[in-house]
């Protein structure tokens, strides 16, 4: 009866969601307990499906006793409890930050909440359209979460995002409008058999059907020529929003895309079309170009680390694309991977800019000098995500890579090699911004005592270079005025938290989570036998 | 646009199982349902990406989401077919339309009203914020905020992509 928990780890934060609305009406601040509970209980009930999982393979509920293919299903195997337990993690640990951080108020929490009960479910769902309401739950959670701070700026970025995300969902439920015209079923392990029966992997109709629900998801994973949503929702989010959206939303929609592709339509569909195949190649290999070159340009830290993930994801899809077993093993790892690595990277510049007031690359000289954990933690994430071993970045790359090249070894054609190729390009486009912040973090300012004598010019140096974008961007940040300009290294703002054990003025439990899941990344990274294990009968069942 | 059409006349060719010879003509003819459907479909779109205006922008959404609404609808239709609500007891001898399409499309009404909920609050925070709803217009203000990058500063092909 253990198959109970996948309704209740989704209901869980969607109950809970309306509590601290209701709460509100008494209680100033009910909003955070609720939401550490509610997380609280979701990370408990996801290790509870993990070790169910762990024990006697996949997991189903009926839901409502309507038996599948009529009623809705809900699965948990390896490849969702992986999403799962980081979908609970984050959500658990993002919460420490935001408490200090803001956006502060109970309707922000129920926000949360939705999103993460819509994430939750999206991960659990094993039925097409439950899985496009979901999606939805997730997106207008999220446009109502980025426009949280109440600014102009946020509302327009976050505006943008719902007309291209509203329209990436209603392509997927175009997608699935088509494949239910071609077999009659919504169920995903059913559909998989009616395809077959009922029509074939020539049909037009199902082939149409794949295509849109690529595009659709591709818009809301942010792949190259339909990202322009997402750097700016990145960075026009607040801080702690920012750290949840980048390491969660775009993950939710490529597991996603690799559970339609693999679960609904089969590798024996993607071999037989191989055109979509290279649509999908070729997008791939031009998002991770594109975005490690615009990362590479940025100077506002959480744009660069916005455009980065583009890149990132255009490596999950081409794993998608390429359909053999190691490639999607890496797929699937980078995925998880690339999730935790975010959330530590965004919560790390969450942190500085917190604690410092500074967000651009060049407010940052010397931070490791002022907050050398802080610091210390960013360079190992940011070397994660360049894909230094042992890191989980490492891994997923290497395996994507290694599956390109058997790829075209076993008769693919060029388009292996190539993504091979434009992976290794990327790695390097990564380590030139890694590099960039590690070189600000460590060497700028070297020699001066107290202090780092460029700044001062780079003041100046400023103004001529952006105009006055720079001056407004850092009287956009409000409260938070920006420590430059003083002199000293790197100036914490006033009432910044201050703590007995290190010298960072950051908050101590949102620091002890940054270096916690910086050593996580790299503890993982060494787990690469054991990952193998624990994805395995996914695998085979999909390569069968 | 074609595209759509196509797609548009596999439906009809499926659904018409057998009489599959149907000549474009025919298809205008008999299922102009689905020709609806996709013209809709680029109507809203179109709306979405040319007009300036925010709010004709999520009209737009809402129109191309109406057009996934009726392609299910249509989907659903059985020639002769009676409303899919039987009283307890009572023999099931009638055909009936399909009462699943009905039901998605329910659901989906409800996520498209929630959207355009979400869509509208945001577009009274921006006309609060910046009097205007014209993305031309915003954008020339949010550059001079400094929001937005200043277009020529960084290269040529961050300028094409920030804020399409």
């Amino acid at each position: 009866m253990s198959d109970v928990l996948l309704p209740i780890a989704i209901a869980t934060p969607l109950v809970a969601a309306t509590l601290p609305l209701a709460l509100g009406l008494k209680y100033e601040d009910a909003g955070w307990s609720v939401a550490a509970v509610a997380t609280t209980a979701l990370a408990g009930l996801a290790a509870g499906i993990g070790l169910e999982v762990a024990r006697g393979g996949t997991l189903s509920h009926a839901l409502g006793t309507y038996e599948p293919p009529i009623g809705i299903e809900l699965v948990a195997d390896e490849l969702s409890v992986a999403v799962l337990v980081l979908v609970a993690a984050v959500s658990l640990a993002t919460l420490a930050f935001a408490r200090v951080a803001g956006p502060r108020g109970n309707s922000f929490y129920s926000g949360y909440l939705l999103l993460v009960g819509g994430l939750t479910g999206l991960v659990l769902t094993g039925d097409l359209f439950n899985m496009f309401v979901f999606l939805e739950i997730v997106g207008i959670s999220t446009y109502a979460l980025i426009a949280a701070d109440r600014s102009g700026a946020s509302a327009y970025a976050s505006l943008k995002y719902l007309v291209v995300g509203t329209v990436g969902a209603s392509l997927y439920l175009l997608g699935v409008g088509y494949a239910f015209l071609a077999t009659g079923t919504l169920n995903m392990l059913d559909m998989q058999v009616q395809i077959l029966e009922q029509a074939s992997y020539a049909d037009p109709l199902i082939r149409a059907s794949y295509a849109l629900i690529v595009a659709g998801l591709g818009l809301k994973i942010a792949v190259f020529p339909i990202h322009a949503w997402q750097p700016d929702a990145y960075q026009r989010a607040p801080d702690a929003v920012t750290t949840i959206v980048a390491a969660l939303v775009s993950t939710a929609s490529a597991y996603a895309l690799i559970r339609v592709s693999y679960t609904v339509f089969t590798v024996d569909f993607l071999a037989a079309n191989d055109a979509i195949t290279t649509v999908m190649l070729i997008v791939a290999g031009a998002s991770i170009l594109a975005g490690s070159a615009l990362a590479a340009m940025q100077s506002d830290l959480k744009r660069m680390f916005a455009y980065s993930s583009v890149a990132q994801f255009g490596m999950i899809v081409a794993a998608v694309a390429l359909a053999n077993e190691t490639a999607l093993l890496g797929g699937i790892v980078h995925l998880v991977g690339h999730g935790l690595l975010k959330f530590g990277l965004f919560l790390g510049i969450g942190l500085l800019a917190l604690g410092y007031g500074a967000r651009e690359l060049d407010d940052l000289a010397s931070a490791a000098r002022s907050a050398p954990y802080t610091g210390g933690a960013v360079a190992l994430l940011g070397l994660g995500l360049v894909g230094i071993p042992p890191s989980i970045g490492f891994l997923g790359k290497w395996y994507i890579g290694v599956g390109a090249v058997e790829s075209s070894l076993g008769g693919g054609g060029p388009a292996g090699i190539g993504i091979a190729v434009v992976i290794f390009i990327s790695t390097l486009f990564t380590l030139s911004y890694v590099a960039r912040v590690i070189e600000r973090f460590y060497f700028a300012g070297v020699g001066v005592p107290g202090g780092h004598g460029d700044d001062d010019h780079s003041d100046g140096h400023d103004d001529d270079d952006r105009g006055d974008g720079h001056a407004a961007e850092v009287a956009a940040d409000g409260g938070h005025e920006s420590a430059t300009g003083d002199g000293g290294p790197l100036t914490p703002v006033e009432g910044a938290a201050r703590s007995r054990f290190v010298p960072d003025r950051v908050p101590p439990a949102s620091l002890a989570i940054l270096i916690l899941t910086a050593f996580a990344t790299v503890g993982l990274g060494f787990a690469g036998y054991a990952l193998f294990e624990w994805f395995d009968p996914f695998l085979t069942e999909v390569f069968a | 646009m074609t595209g759509a059409l196509d797609a548009a006349v596999g439906v009809a060719s499926v659904l018409a199982s057998g009489t599959a010879t149907a000549s474009a003509f025919d298809v205008l003819t008999t299922r102009h349902s689905y020709v609806a459907f996709a013209l809709l479909l680029c109507i809203g779109l179109y709306m979405m990406i040319a007009n300036p205006n925010l709010v004709k922008k999520i009209i737009g959404l809402n129109l191309f989401q109406t057009a996934i609404f009726l392609l299910f609808i249509t989907s659903a239709y059985v020639e002769g077919g009676a409303m899919p609500i039987v009283p307890e007891g009572a023999a099931e001898t009638q055909t009936f339309v399909s009462p699943l399409p009905h039901v998605i499309v329910l659901t989906a009404i409800v996520v498209g009203v929630s959207l355009t909920a979400v869509g509208l609050a945001l577009c009274i925070r921006i006309y609060d914020e910046y009097g205007t709803l014209r993305t031309d217009v915003l954008r020339d203000l949010l550059r001079d905020e400094g929001s937005l990058p200043e277009r020529p500063a960084i290269g040529g092909n961050d300028g094409g992509e920030a804020d399409e």
